[in-house]
């Protein structure tokens, strides 16, 4: 398939991940602001620093509450990462491969788009966003199962789950490291407003992440309502207890860095993954021909090969670990683009010209 | 509903006689027009609208901001085209169609109608459209106008005319298989009983002309559709079209030529190109062979088409027949190369190039339809007796400084369909564009896009310029 029609499928998905995840992120901070167990003020600025772009958020809106959290989150255009610019940038892309997308993808796609356009111009959803949220996430799934059921799976359909799942890994690993943000050491992070959570004596239940010193955590009441959240925010809370039964940290982050079979768990994404990328160059796993096979299998086997008590243990803890993960997954879809979407300039052109 | 309080007003109604009794053809659908019940107009059309939305069946607007996304307006009520009178269309499309095609082929080779002084010289060798880089050149089998797309108008009198032959690259089949689909999905009632010809093959028709045309020594062709992108007005059916006929949809920076051979950049390298449906001007094509600043085109692609490597639909250089002043002597190209008269008229046109005929054109402008000869899209038309006097003294400036430009029709008086208006009908003017594939064989597509002017009153039914479109029905006689 052409290189530029790759390249629109794997980003369409990207970009449609992208809006459920970041859909999913603020139902959750919506529940924990009703628990009130962290400050408000604290978590809604911990759920922008979750997606890296505090800066652009504490420059155009200032404080971090509810309503500018959510504006900036779900409908500002001028957020490249918000849900309406997501959905829009995904229809984009898909308008420039119409000719290799279903119809009933493309109607799917460009209903979710109709569906922001028209909420957005609203705005009443702001203050009670559930609903708003709640179809995201289901044009998203749609989306995805329409994909799925209608499109033959093979060349396109392997760079759309590509996309897919590395955005997925991606954000899962976001989730996992929220606490990062909830802790008084991220207050450098925060802005110098006087409402700024940092300079409020943060409540002491939600400090009760910090490890004593073998890397165990407390388990107190509040660390289970917010790994409990941690793991709604991968709809991930029913099969962890299938598989844990109680919640804690070491479990949590256990369950979504390293299981095999979850589908939101990193591991998983890049198991996956890595079958679409070998599955499109005829490679086999455990070797490589090009970059991108090279980076996604080496950060593949990390996850293979390593265990949670070594991450809490290591270096950096598990901020420090998720911090990597991410690094080397952006690398990898930087291979990935190289190796299949850039437009190289091709050997003769000068006899063309000639 | 009462049909009874529709009026025809005085002019040619495609479904109504002057008694209001339907015309041939339109019988089983006035029918069933009439026992719908009070507010169903209303209801299918709104149903009609949201599918279109949903099915994101847009057109470009351009002047606006890039990438204003339009849907194009549909009306649900059909018009109808009796089977008999058809087949007389689609005579006299198919002669006019090779008359057209053995003309161009003329132009750029021998130019033999020109020694034989049917056409004066000025007309073949100052025409914007004329491409000298396609002079001596010999298509693969012959075909220069494989894709056409006729526009036809029905005049107070009832008599069909051609009024352009759009031999570029004509733009609307895509709307035509949409309307049948929308019609089909919001008012499946209409249908029933009717022997309506299917327009759904058109695709497939489309792809074996393409395969038809490509080079002898490509066995197994790979056919693309080259799009300038999704900011052109008309990238809907580009990508339509593509996916329909299963074919890749490219931009120009998907494309090289290496060694005078066409290939695409794929994710397992390059891959060789034998046809390109191309939807790009001759103008953007090739910036080495025509317009260098072009962006959207192939360097080098002028060179593997000459070199025979590859085939272009339609061949560069056909606009010459889609010049208005060329248009005119239509009739007599046909007469000059097959010895027939036209089947289907023309409509009288004074070309500005000739000294006699352009005094009278400035004499009586407020009497008729000035056409710039080389514009697309309804631009630059002024209705002499719709304009003021500036427009007009313009108009006239415009003429004298470049008669060879300019051509006058009269005004003409287009029929029109009952349209649906809130709950009720009312005529709105109408063109028909039928569309021909030229190939082993020349296809006419039956009935083709039908245009309405949705203002009331308006004779513009451009899609730039608030005009919508109708399915169109062939209805053959009897019932099933």
């Amino acid at each position: 398939m052409l290189s530029r029609v790759a390249d629109s499928i794997y980003w369409m998905n990207r970009q449609i991940e992208r809006a459920e995840n970041v859909a999913r992120a603020v139902e959750t901070t919506l529940d924990l602001a009703l628990e009130g167990t962290i400050s408000p003020g604290r978590l809604w600025n911990a759920l922008v620093c979750t997606f890296g772009d505090q800066a652009d958020f504490w420059e155009r809106f200032g404080l971090a509450d509810q309503s500018n959290v959510i504006s900036f989150l779900a409908f500002d255009t001028e957020n490249p990462n918000s849900m309406a610019s997501c959905l829009q940038a995904a229809r984009e892309n898909a308008r420039t491969v119409r000719d290799m997308i279903s119809t009933p993808m493309w109607e799917a796609i460009n209903k979710a788009h109709l569906f922001v356009r028209a909420a957005a111009t609203g705005r009443a959803q702001v203050h009670n966003p559930r609903e708003f949220l709640d179809e995201v996430k289901r044009a998203s799934q749609l989306i995805t199962g329409v994909t799925d059921a209608t499109m033959s799976h093979g060349e396109a359909w392997h760079f759309a789950r590509m996309g897919r799942l590395i955005e997925r890994a991606d954000k899962t690993s976001r989730v996992v490291d929220v606490e990062h943000y909830f802790r008084p050491a991220a207050s450098a992070l925060a802005p110098p407003a006087p409402e700024a959570p940092s300079n409020r004596p943060a409540a002491s239940a939600a400090l009760s992440f910090e490890a004593n010193g073998d890397g165990v955590v407390a388990a107190t009441e509040a660390d289970a309502v917010q790994w409990s959240a941690v793991l709604e925010s991968a709809s991930a809370l029913e099969m962890y207890r299938k598989e844990y039964g109680a919640v804690s940290r070491r479990n949590v982050a256990e369950f979504l860095i390293f299981d095999r079979a979850f589908p939101r768990a990193m591991h998983f994404c890049l198991i996956k993954a890595e079958e679409s990328l070998l599955a499109v160059t005829g490679g086999s796993k455990g070797t490589f021909t090009n970059p991108a096979e090279q980076r996604l299998g080496r950060l593949r086997s990390t996850l293979d090969y390593g265990d949670i008590d070594e991450v809490l243990a290591g270096e950096g803890g598990l901020h420090g670990f998720v911090d990597g993960f991410q690094e080397k997954l952006n690398r990898a879809s930087d291979a990935i683009h190289d190796t299949f979407f850039a437009l190289r300039p091709v050997g003769n052109m000068a006899e063309v010209s000639a | 509903m009462d049909l009874q309080a529709y009026q025809t007003e005085g002019f040619h109604d495609e479904l109504f006689d002057e008694t209001l009794r339907p015309r041939p053809g339109a019988e089983l659908l006035v029918r069933r027009l009439a026992e719908a019940s009070d507010g169903e107009l209303a209801e299918r059309q709104r149903a009609a609208d949201k599918t279109l939305l949903t099915m994101g069946i847009t057109f470009n607007v351009y002047g606006h901001e890039a990438g204003t996304e339009k849907i194009w307006p549909f009306d649900i009520v059909p018009r109808v085209i009796e089977a008999n009178e058809w087949s007389t269309i689609e005579r006299g499309l198919t002669q006019r169609i090779r008359a057209l095609n053995l003309f161009i082929d003329d132009v750029y080779n021998k130019r033999q109608i020109v020694a034989d002084g049917v056409v004066p010289d000025w007309l073949v060798g100052s025409g914007k459209c004329f491409r000298g880089p396609c002079a001596g050149l010999k298509p693969p089998r012959g075909v220069w106008c494989h894709i056409t797309g006729t526009d036809l108008v029905r005049g107070g009198d009832g008599v069909m005319y051609v009024l352009e032959d759009n031999l570029r690259t004509p733009s609307g089949v895509s709307y035509v298989l949409e309307n049948r689909e929308v019609m089909k999905r919001t008012f499946p009632q209409l249908f029933a009983g009717q022997r309506i010809s299917p327009v759904e093959d058109y695709p497939e028709k489309l792809l074996a002309m393409l395969q038809y045309i490509a080079p002898p020594q490509s066995r197994d062709p790979t056919v693309v559709v080259l799009t300038p992108g999704i900011y052109n007005s008309a990238y809907f059916e580009h990508s339509f079209l593509a996916r329909q006929m299963g074919v890749e949809l490219v931009q120009g920076s998907d494309l090289v030529v290496q060694g005078d051979v066409v290939q695409m950049r794929t994710t397992r390298g390059l891959k060789r190109v034998d046809v390109i449906y191309r939807r790009i001007d001759d103008d953007f094509l090739d910036p080495l062979a025509f317009r260098e600043d072009s962006l959207v085109g192939v360097p080098g692609l002028m060179r593997a088409y000459r070199a025979g490597n590859v085939a272009l639909v339609n061949a560069p250089g056909t606009g010459i027949a889609d010049d208005k002043a060329v248009y005119a002597y239509v009739p007599k190209i046909i007469r000059y190369y097959l010895g027939e008269d036209a089947i289907i008229p023309n409509v009288p046109t004074f070309v500005c190039g000739e000294p006699v005929e352009c005094d009278h054109v400035l004499a009586k402008l407020e009497e008729l339809v000035v056409k710039p000869a080389n514009e697309s899209g309804g631009y630059g038309i002024v209705l002499g007796p719709r304009a003021t006097k500036a427009q007009l003294d313009e108009c006239r400036a415009r003429i004298k400084a470049n008669p060879r430009n300019y051509v006058a029709q009269p005004m003409l008086s287009l029929s029109r369909v009952p349209t649906v208006v809130g709950d009720s009908l009312e005529g709105r003017h109408v063109d028909l564009r039928p569309f021909i594939l030229y190939g082993e064989d020349i296809f006419v597509l039956p009935g083709g896009l039908t245009r309405v002017a949705l203002v009331k009153g308006s004779l513009v039914v451009n899609s730039a310029q608030g005009g919508g479109s109708k399915d169109t029905w062939v209805v053959r006689e009897g019932r099933w």
